[in-house]
C-alpha cells in the first residue's frame, strides 16, 4: 500500500515541472484570442539575458516585463507586426528568433537553395554526360562475326563448332 | 577550365568549413548583442528622482543639456557588480571630469537610497526607472550597462556589464574622450 502511494507521489512530483510555465496567472489576458496573439508573438521572441530561450518560457525579470510589455500593445491595438517592430527597434533583429529577410540576411536564406541548386546541376551534368557515352552503345558486329552468330544460332550443337 | 571545375566542390566545402570555424575559435563573443542605439539619438527619458534622495531626477533634455559627453549608468542596490564598478564610476566623475548620470533600474527608493549612502553619490542625476520600461526603451538586457552619449544627444558607445579593471576603464574613456570629453588638468 505504501508502496503504491509513493508510486503515484513520484510519478505526480514527475509531472509537476509540466505545470511550470513561466507566463504568469496576472499576467494573462481577459480575452482569449488577445492572449493568444500575445502567446504566437513571445514564442518567437528571445529572452535577451537567457538569449537562447523564448520569452514565453524564461523566468528573468526582463522577459516578464516583455510579455507585460506585448500585452499592453495588443490592448492598445497594435498589430502583431507592430509588436515585434516596437521590441526590434529596441533591441534590433537579436530579439527575433526568425531572422527577418533583407539584404543582410540574404546569404543566411538564400545560401541552402543556392547551395541545392548548384549541387542539382553539377549532378544533372554528370548524368547527360554519362547518359550520351551509353547511347553510343557498343560497336557493331563486323560481317564475319555476324556471320559466325547466324551459324551458331542455326546449329543444334554450338560446342561441336569451330 | 574542366580542371577547375572538378575542384569546385572542394572549394565550396573548405569555403563553408572556413566560416564555421571562424564562427568557432575566432576572437568573438557571440553572447554579445549588438545594440541598435549606437549612432542613433538616445532614447526619450523622463524619470523621476529616487523620492527623498536629492538628487535631481532625468529628462532627456538633460543629456544634451551641457553639450559634452556624458556617461549614462543602468544601476540597482540589488545587483552586486554594480558595486564593484561603483568605484570606477565614481572616480571617473572625481578624477576625469566626467558628467554622471544614473537609472535606478528596478529598485526600491529605500534601497536605493541607503546604497547611494554607504557606497557615496557619484550621480549629478538619478531617474528613478521603478517599472523597468526606461531601461527596455533602452535596450538593456540587465543592470549594470553604461551608455555613452556625445553632447549632440548621440549615443557612441554601449557597455554590458561591470566598467572593472584597466581595459574597460580605458575603453569608456576613449570613448568619451572621442565624444569630446574635456577633463580637468591635473
Amino acid at each position: 500500500m505504501t508502496r503504491l502511494v509513493s508510486l503515484v507521489l513520484i510519478v505526480a512530483l514527475g509531472l509537476l515541472p509540466m505545470l511550470a510555465r513561466a507566463v504568469e496567472p496576472d499576467e494573462i489576458l481577459d480575452d482569449p484570442k488577445l492572449e493568444a496573439r500575445a502567446r504566437a508573438i513571445s514564442a518567437n521572441v528571445r529572452c535577451v539575458v537567457c538569449q537562447n530561450e523564448p520569452i514565453n518560457t524564461s523566468n528573468a525579470g526582463i522577459a516578464r516585463d516583455l510579455r507585460i510589455l506585448i500585452r499592453e500593445r495588443l490592448k492598445a491595438g497594435d498589430t502583431d507586426q507592430e509588436v515585434l517592430d516596437f521590441l526590434v527597434a529596441r533591441y534590433g533583429d537579436f530579439v527575433l528568433f526568425k531572422p527577418p529577410f533583407k539584404p543582410e540576411t540574404w546569404a543566411l536564406w538564400l545560401a541552402p537553395f543556392v547551395i541545392f541548386a548548384a549541387g542539382g546541376a553539377g549532378i544533372f551534368v554528370m548524368l547527360r554526360r554519362t547518359g550520351q557515352r551509353d547511347t553510343a552503345g557498343p560497336e557493331k558486329l563486323n560481317p564475319a562475326e555476324e556471320e559466325k552468330l547466324a551459324r551458331i544460332m542455326q546449329s543444334d550443337n554450338p560446342e561441336a563448332e569451330s | 577550365m574542366k580542371r577547375i571545375l572538378w575542384f569546385l566542390p572542394l572549394i565550396v566545402a573548405v569555403a563553408i568549413g572556413g566560416f564555421a570555424l571562424w564562427g568557432l575559435v575566432a576572437d568573438r563573443d557571440p553572447s554579445r548583442i549588438p545594440s541598435v542605439l549606437i549612432g542613433r539619438p538616445a532614447p526619450a527619458i523622463a524619470l523621476d528622482p529616487v523620492p527623498e534622495l536629492g538628487t535631481p531626477g532625468l529628462s532627456t533634455a538633460d543629456l544634451t543639456a551641457g553639450g559634452r559627453p556624458v556617461l549614462v549608468n543602468f544601476f540597482a542596490s540589488w545587483c552586486v557588480p554594480c558595486k564593484a564598478e561603483h568605484a570606477v564610476l565614481s572616480r571617473l566623475a572625481r578624477e576625469h571630469g566626467v558628467t554622471l548620470y544614473g537609472v535606478n533600474y528596478k529598485d526600491k527608493a529605500d534601497d536605493a537610497r541607503r546604497w547611494l549612502n554607504d557606497l557615496g553619490n557619484p550621480y549629478a542625476r538619478i531617474g528613478w526607472d521603478n517599472s523597468g520600461r526606461a531601461g527596455i526603451e533602452w535596450g538593456i538586457s540587465g543592470v549594470p550597462e553604461t551608455f555613452v552619449i556625445r553632447g549632440d544627444g548621440i549615443v557612441v558607445h554601449r557597455y554590458v556589464g561591470p566598467i572593472v579593471g584597466a581595459d574597460a576603464q580605458q575603453e569608456i574613456l576613449s570613448a568619451l574622450r572621442e565624444a569630446g570629453l574635456k577633463e580637468p588638468a591635473s
